[in-house]
């Protein structure tokens, strides 16, 4: 779809996630209270908004395409993001462990799986 | 003390153990549902047991989090019947390749999903037994 966003997303989920395994190698709990707790928060929000970006443009370009690519795979793949990323937010500040960041690293890594399957079905291999 | 247990199934290891049976329930859940509202003539079995192992996700996924005596002993079968699914499907879709013309989560034990349905349902009942009262 637009590779500039599907590579900027994918980035930064993976900047995300790596903060997220250091925190838990480290054993510092998502307390929200320190610089880089809220520093991976910040980064996990714009993560979530480019998500919101990609989901409206995808629907957009798909109502406008020409040529055929499996509507509802497509737009599964575009909302999936959009819902895992808070529910593995909230799930790993419920926690009070290193376990916490671990859950958020699974998180971030769930996006570049989907944003390159969404790709795939973008060009056509679903 | 129901909360205390249900507090040790869904903490430390167990949080991640939950986050991931919630990303393969919700997978395995849209997965399906898109299948078998498409094109379930294409391959009715291998769409069916795509269903099955879409609603042992979910409710391991939920009786894990909910944690109580009798959600664990669901959770426990949950995780029974994965191991036995993906072991059963894997094998069969090895040896009768033709009975499964569209992969499910369980073919080749997994091995679309990085063989994590095969260890998911053994980390699920190990948890399960360290955690036990």
């Amino acid at each position: 779809m637009i590779d500039s966003l599907a590579v900027a997303l994918t980035v930064l989920a993976l900047v995300a996630a790596a903060w997220s395994v250091l925190l838990a190698i480290l054993d510092k709990p998502l307390t929200l209270e320190t610089g880089a707790t809220l520093g991976l928060a910040g980064a996990v929000a714009l993560l979530e908004l480019g998500l919101l970006a990609q989901a409206v443009i995808g629907v957009v370009r798909l109502i406008g395409l020409d040529r055929e690519i499996h509507g509802p795979t497509f737009v599964g793949y575009l909302v999936a993001p959009v819902v895992v990323l808070p529910l593995a937010g909230f799930w790993s500040i419920a926690e009070r462990s290193r376990w916490g960041a671990s859950v958020l690293a699974v998180g971030c890594l769930s996006v570049p799986v989907l944003v390159l399957r969404l790709q795939q079905v973008w060009s056509g291999h679903a | 003390m129901p909360d205390a247990l249900a507090e040790a199934t869904r903490s430390g290891p167990g949080r991640l153990l939950i986050a991931v049976y919630g990303i393969f329930a919700l997978a395995a859940a849209a997965r399906s549902a898109v299948q078998i509202a498409t094109r379930f003539d294409q391959a009715p079995v291998a769409y069916l047991l795509s269903a099955l192992a879409a609603v042992v996700y979910v409710l391991a996924t939920v009786t894990l989090a909910v944690g109580s005596r009798a959600s664990r002993r669901v959770a426990f079968l949950s995780c029974a019947v994965e191991l036995v699914g993906v072991v059963v499907v894997g094998a069969v879709s090895l040896l009768v390749p033709a009975w499964f013309p569209d992969a499910t989560v369980w073919s080749g034990f997994g091995s679309g999903y990085g063989f994590i349905p095969l260890v998911l349902p053994v980390l699920g009942l190990l948890w399960l037994r360290r955690t036990a009262p």
